[in-house]
């Protein structure tokens, strides 16, 4: 990067930079894939702009959705995010299983665009799919299942849906302006140095995930305050449900995770930027400390991702057994211990950077030690499942897979956990296979699982069932086809991240990959399918939408769609199961003898604010034009400035509302014939709760 | 009325104490650890040492009188905080120095 | 072993009269503040951590040693006025918990500002000290690694100082009100934390590299 291509307006943007003109400048396949995409993205955007003006859906989508602070609507605005962003993660990977499939002696991609495919695949998945989906389940559910009106800090939710918009839309940016890091979603130095790649892409990666991080962070303190301070009255610790629990627990590991991830980056950008010493090869720079503390942060964002699967399949498991969680005591404790534990193992991730065998030795038998509470976890599942009234619905059939996949994932973890054997076969497909095994069944089906378990909650129709078996059974199909043979190559010998190979042996196994790749595709494919079928016919399937699955806990014990508000009355919880023991009770179907008016924030725009703000200062940073980071920093901050000089008056919901909709959700729930005094004080305790001797 | 005023003032009197206590020890505390360096007439590690000890007292210190974080009840739920973030400070930091070190003399050593 | 009595549950009751239980708002934004500083001290650690895995030749990379660059007098210099603008700070605090009237607090405050700019002016003399001897960041891993700490620190009393002003300015707008109590009580905080951080930095870097 001479002085000369930089340009006080522009930066570093040339026309050369334009990814949709790649295919004009020298077309080959490769090209016209990179701009294909580059194109996709563009039309895209641009239709979705169309129809927005078109259907006159601009102020709907501002006042309702951009500016809003309730809960459920910045949950489902993640999920959203989540879901672009799976498709997009999902058609590289499959273009990576294609490339593979034909990689003998060559194929169709270049390797620096193979090299970018798997960094954008892997900070996409991780950051922008897995992040936002399971911060999009824990935003709508958290709150009503503590039995809480809102988070405790509802403009801050709605900035830190900002943030990670922001960090999204930089990789979405990056797909049509200039090219990515080829340097991993991990971005190693001193391959990411400007000595080896002086064009964007590290920067790319060092902002988008910069800035994301901090949205994470804030998110991780939001849901520690929430679930700390605005339980329901009565709801002890040892009431919460076990969802709530693991997000308690994954919002702990984001406030305390999160900041060695930022270190590096922001080590990595000094280097950059300004020549540092941090991580270069000259002048006393180390490199591995950069893979020390990147892990650091990793490991734990190993458990951020899963517990909150964990909790929601221990939400469905007790649900569709029909019975209370086996063994919740031991579940709570195995999610407090793996959080700890997790903090303790990161090492196991560079075991051959060259420390001695004592080193290894000790994180290698931390590594072995977090199997155990999830192996409690495996058999509390297993146990509530053993004589329970089980009900295949799509939710179960992600459970079922996961809990044969995770095993199997597990033990090659437990394999790889010993530093010897991990000699033979890192930086392998075979670690590839891994960890995809962890991710797909653990996180995506538990998220899968989750979207179609919580869906009728949110929009008060349920699924189409019949797609959501053709997409569960697919995903598992096309899994196990994408991945089992790659721990075959690995074991062979295969590396990852290799564009070609030239031993035909391995050619079958990635053809077999490729063809799981296909299920993949179609798996997406029923997902939509299943939304656009359902949403066809959602007046069939808005029928008992309150309470679908007969649940347990107390997001339940709202009607569907829940109300902004939540809860008409805020419950006093004196149990576990609570919305179970009320239903059994009676307490679920009586009345309060009067209904207050109920004070709600008021909309924010701080939020938009900060996604357009930060989009900007990252693509400021990242070409280097200054005069527009400063700007989006200034205003940025001015905004959030302004905001403490002015007081938020909030809307107050009436009284009569409350009860005009409780009434309502009442008349849709309540067992025919009854009546509030004819209510039996306490029935049927038996039926609430079948399996409590046992325990 | 009266009396009531008087509780007050003696509150504050009371809580302006544990700041000038604070300032006191803090003050001790870094007076002999740099007078020990400019002094120098203890080796490095002794010296070293030294200095953590009293670095990791007037961190307490701080703590209990400038951010009144004490074993009481109402201060539980920081202190816990606390105290978790120094567990996982410690691992981090320990666990790095620990691995880099040991990395630099197995594999950089001075050319 | 005994035998595990069930307790009756209702679940849930709905009772109108439920608003008992509620936090109010300074005492959660306090809680979050607390979370968010426990936050930055993670980011502080591994600063530290790169800062002392950078003391050997290597990263030294033949450039000054902390040795040749450190000397006491700035240092603690530096450490009398972060000490003391703590204190002050303190005392803000006690006159607005106990009332002691708004000029009492707004003094206080303006005493820690010039305190906290003075620490500044000692801190940014110092670096140009160093940038006029050579030891710039790009000299060596180990000036990268001192001049990602200790100004880390820097940039977080400048952040505390505009803050302060903000605060200023607040007060004067609209008095003591809860919502600016509240902010006040975070930034004391942040303050009273920063010279929490600056222990570490005075011991692990200054004193640690004169001794050496």
């Amino acid at each position: 990067m001479t002085l000369t291509d930089w340009n006080p307006i522009l930066g570093r943007l040339t026309l050369q930079s334009l990814d949709p003109l790649k295919a004009v400048f020298d077309p080959t396949v490769n090209n016209f894939i990179a701009s294909g995409a580059a194109d996709a993205v563009v039309v895209g955007a641009l239709l979705g702009v169309v129809l927005m003006t078109k259907y006159r859906l601009w102020k709907p989508l501002w006042n309702n959705w951009l500016t809003t602070v309730d809960h459920k609507r910045i949950g489902v605005m993640y999920i959203v995010l989540a879901l672009v962003m799976l498709v997009r993660g999902v058609v590289e990977a499959v273009l990576m299983r294609a490339q593979q499939a034909d990689g003998l002696h060559g194929g169709f991609l270049s390797a620096d665009h193979f090299a970018q495919l798997f960094s954008t695949h892997g900070t996409i998945m991780i950051f922008f799919m897995a992040m936002p989906f399971l911060t999009g389940l824990i935003n709508i559910v958290v709150p009503l299942q503590i039995g809480a009106r809102d988070v405790s800090f509802p403009m801050l939710n709605s900035v830190s849906l900002g943030l990670t918009v922001a960090g999204a839309a930089l990789v979405m940016i990056s797909l049509v302006l200039g090219d990515f890091s080829t340097g991993g979603w991990t971005g190693y130095p001193p391959y990411t140095e400007a000595a080896f790649q002086p064009g964007v892409g590290p920067d790319y990666w060092i902002w988008s995930l910069g800035i994301a991080g901090l949205g994470s962070t804030l998110t991780g303190l939001n849901f520690i305050v929430t679930i700390y301070k605005e339980r329901a009255p009565g709801m002890k610790f040892m009431h919460m449900p076990m969802f709530t629990w693991t997000a308690l627990c994954t919002a702990i590991l984001l406030v305390f995770a999160m900041p060695p991830l930022t270190v590096c980056a922001v080590m990595l950008a000094l280097d950059r930027y300004a020549g540092f010493h941090f991580f270069t090869n000259a002048l006393g720079g180390n490199m591995m400390n950069f893979a020390n503390m990147l892990w650091l942060f990793g490991h734990p964002e190993v458990y951020i991702l899963i517990l909150p699967a964990f909790g929601v399949f221990s939400e469905i498991v007790s649900t569709f057994s029909g019975k209370r969680i086996y063994g919740y005591a031991s579940l709570v404790l195995a999610t407090m211990c793996i959080a700890v534990l997790s903090f303790t193992v990161w090492l196991h991730h560079f075991f051959t950077m060259g420390q001695d065998a004592d080193v290894n030795a000790a994180f290698g038998i931390a590594t072995m030690l977090i199997g155990i509470p999830t192996g409690v976890k495996i058999f509390d599942w297993l146990a509530t499942i053993y004589r329970g009234r089980l009900q295949f619905t799509v939710p179960m059939v992600y459970m079922l897979s996961f809990m044969m996949l995770f095993v199997i994932g597990g033990l090659t973890g437990i394999i790889l956990a010993n530093p010897t054997v991990d000699f033979q076969v890192h930086n392998t497909l075979f670690l590839v296979a891994h960890f995809h095994n962890m991710l797909i069944p653990g996180l995506l089906f538990g998220m899968l699982a989750g979207y179609n378990y919580w869906f009728p909650k949110v929009f008060g129709f349920r699924l189409n069932e019949k797609w959501g078996h053709v997409s569960a059974y697919s995903w598992t199909i096309g899994f196990v086809l994408a991945f089992f043979p790659l721990y075959a190559v690995g074991l062979m010998g295969m590396t990852r991240r290799t564009v070609s190979y030239t031993n035909p042996a391995f050619q079958p196994w990635f053809q077999i990959a490729l063809a799981g790749g296909f299920f993949v595709l179609f798996a997406l494919f029923s997902m939509g399918m299943q939304l656009y079928v359902s949403i066809r016919d959602r007046d069939l399937l808005e029928a008992g939408a309150d309470d679908p699955w007969n649940a347990r806990t107390l997001e339940w014990a709202t009607p569907s769609p829940v109300p902004a508000y939540n809860f008409a009355i805020v419950p006093t919880v004196d149990s576990r199961d609570a919305y179970a023991m009320a239903k059994a009770s009676g307490a679920a179907y009586m009345s309060p003898a009067r209904f207050n008016n109920i004070h709600l924030p008021g909309k924010t725009s701080l939020g938009v604010v900060t996604a357009v703000g930060g989009t900007a200062l990252g693509f400021g940073l990242v070409w280097h034009m200054w005069w527009l980071a400063i700007l989006s920093l200034v205003l940025v901050v001015a905004a959030f400035l302004a905001r403490t000089f002015t007081e938020d008056e909030g809307v107050t919901i009436p009284s009569g509302i409350a009860r005009r909709d409780f009434d309502a959700w009442m008349k849709r729930i309540r067992p025919e014939g009854w009546s509030d005094d004819t209510a039996p004080e306490m029935p049927g305790l038996e039926t609430a709760q079948p399996m409590e001797h046992a325990e | 009325m009266k009396t009531e005023n008087a509780s007050s003032r003696e509150a504050y009197l009371h809580d302006l104490r544990g700041y000038q206590t604070g300032l006191l020890l803090a003050v001790l505390l870094t007076v002999v650890p740099f007078g020990l360096v400019a002094w120098g007439g203890l080796s490095y590690v002794t010296a070293m040492s030294v200095v953590a000890v009293l670095a990791i007292v007037q961190i307490v210190v701080h703590v209990r009188y400038f951010l009144h974080v004490d074993l009481s009840p109402e201060r539980r739920d920081d202190l816990h905080l606390i105290l978790f973030s120094a567990l996982l400070l410690a691992i981090m930091v320990a666990g790095s120095i620990w691995i880099l070190v040991n990395l630099q003399t197995r594999m950089m050593m001075p050319m | 072993m005994t035998t595990e009595v069930l307790k009756p549950s209702r679940g849930y009751a709905l009772i109108a009269e439920n608003d008992v239980h509620h936090h109010d708002h300074g005492e959660k934004a306090l809680s979050g503040f607390w979370l968010f500083m426990m936050s930055d001290l993670i980011i502080f650690g591994l600063f530290f951590a790169t800062y002392l895995t950078t003391l050997n030749k290597m990263a030294i990379a033949g450039g000054p040693t902390p040795h040749d660059l450190f000397e006491l007098k700035g240092a603690a210099m530096e450490t009398a006025f972060l000490l003391a603008s703590s204190f002050t700070f303190g005392l803000s605090s006690l006159a607005m918990k106990y009332d002691l009237g708004t000029s009492k607090v707004v003094g206080w405050l303006v005493v820690t500002l010039l305190l906290g700019a003075g620490f500044l002016f000692f801190e940014v003399s110092e670096f140009s000290r160093m940038f006029a001897e050579g030891a710039v960041p790009q000299r060596s891993g180990f000036l990268s690694a001192f001049f990602g700490l200790v100004p880390l620190h820097g940039a977080h009393v400048t952040a505390g100082c505009l803050w302060l002003i903000v605060m200023l300015v607040q007060i004067r707008v609209f008095g003591l009100t809860d919502a600016v109590k509240s902010r006040l009580m975070r930034l004391a905080l942040f303050w009273h934390f920063l010279d929490v951080i600056w222990i570490g930095i005075f011991s692990a870097v200054y004193l640690a590299g004169v001794a050496q």
